[in-house]
C-alpha cells in the first residue's frame, strides 16, 4: 500500500500520560473566529439553541470574531464570507425580507434564557489595541487561550466557526 | 382534533424562523407555575422536531402537537 517514501510507523503512537476527562459537561463551547454575518448568524443560532436546551454556552472571540463585537459594529456589518460573494446581496435581502432576528439579538436572547459567557481573546485585543470597554457590553471579559481551554476541555461539544 | 386544555399562556411564534420558536418558548415557560399549560403557535418547519426535543431535554411535557395546513400548535405542560 505505502511506497518506500511512506513507510508504516515502526513505533506505536505515544499514549497520553494524563487521562483526559470525557466531554460530559452540559456545555457548548464555540471558538468564534469569523466576523462575517453568515457565520455570526450560524454561531448565534447554535448558541441560542443550546441555551434554550438548558446547556451552558462558552464563546471565545478571536480575530474577526472579536472585531465584530466592537461597539456599534454589528449595526453596520454586512460582510458575507468571500467564498459566497455571489450570494452577498441575496443573503442580506432574504434576511431582511424574512425579518430574521439579528445575530446580536440572538445572543441577547441566549443570555436571557440561559447561562452564556462570552470572552474575547487577549491576543486579538492586543493586536488591534482594543480594551474590553471598546467591545459591546455582552462581552464579559478578556481571557487567554489557556483559560478558554480550561472551560472547553470538558464541554459536551466545541465548535470552531 | 385537539383535546381541550386549560391554557394559561400562549406564545405566537408564527412567521418566526429558527431558533425563535424555541427561544420564545423558553422565555415564556419561566412565567408559568408547575402544571400550567403553554400553547405555542409556529410555522417554522423545524419547530415540529425542535419543540419535542426541547421538551425532552428540559423535562417539560409536550401534551400534544396539532398540525394544520400552515400551522403547528404545541401544548406544553410545565414540569
Amino acid at each position: 500500500m505505502f511506497g518506500p517514501s511512506h513507510p508504516a510507523p515502526q513505533q506505536p503512537l505515544p499514549v497520553p500520560t494524563q487521562a483526559i476527562p470525557p466531554g460530559t459537561a452540559n456545555r457548548l463551547a464555540i471558538v468564534l473566529f469569523s466576523g462575517t454575518v453568515d457565520k455570526l448568524m450560524s454561531a448565534s443560532i447554535l448558541a441560542t439553541g443550546a441555551a434554550a436546551m438548558g446547556m451552558d454556552v462558552e464563546i471565545f472571540l478571536t480575530n474577526w470574531g472579536a472585531l465584530a463585537f466592537r461597539k456599534g459594529d454589528y449595526k453596520t456589518n454586512t460582510r458575507v464570507s468571500a467564498d459566497y460573494a455571489d450570494y452577498h446581496s441575496t443573503l442580506l435581502e432574504r434576511m431582511a425580507a424574512k425579518k430574521v432576528t439579528s445575530w446580536m439579538e440572538n445572543l441577547e436572547d441566549a443570555r436571557e434564557i440561559g447561562n452564556v459567557h462570552i470572552a474575547a481573546c487577549s491576543h486579538t485585543m492586543t493586536l488591534f489595541d482594543l480594551q474590553l470597554s471598546d467591545l459591546e457590553p455582552i462581552v464579559d471579559e478578556v481571557i487567554g487561550v489557556a483559560a478558554f481551554m480550561e472551560r472547553a476541555r470538558d464541554s459536551a461539544m466545541t465548535l470552531f466557526i | 382534533m385537539a383535546a381541550t386544555y386549560q391554557i394559561d399562556k400562549t406564545v405566537d411564534a408564527k412567521g418566526q424562523t429558527c431558533p425563535m420558536p424555541v427561544v420564545m418558548l423558553a422565555k415564556a415557560i419561566k412565567d408559568l407555575k408547575p402544571g400550567q399549560v403553554l400553547a405555542v403557535y409556529a410555522t417554522d418547519p423545524g419547530a415540529k422536531k425542535d419543540i419535542p426535543a426541547w421538551a425532552n431535554k428540559t423535562g417539560n411535557t409536550l401534551l400534544e402537537t396539532v398540525e394544520e395546513p400552515g400551522l403547528l400548535t404545541f401544548y406544553i405542560k410545565k414540569a
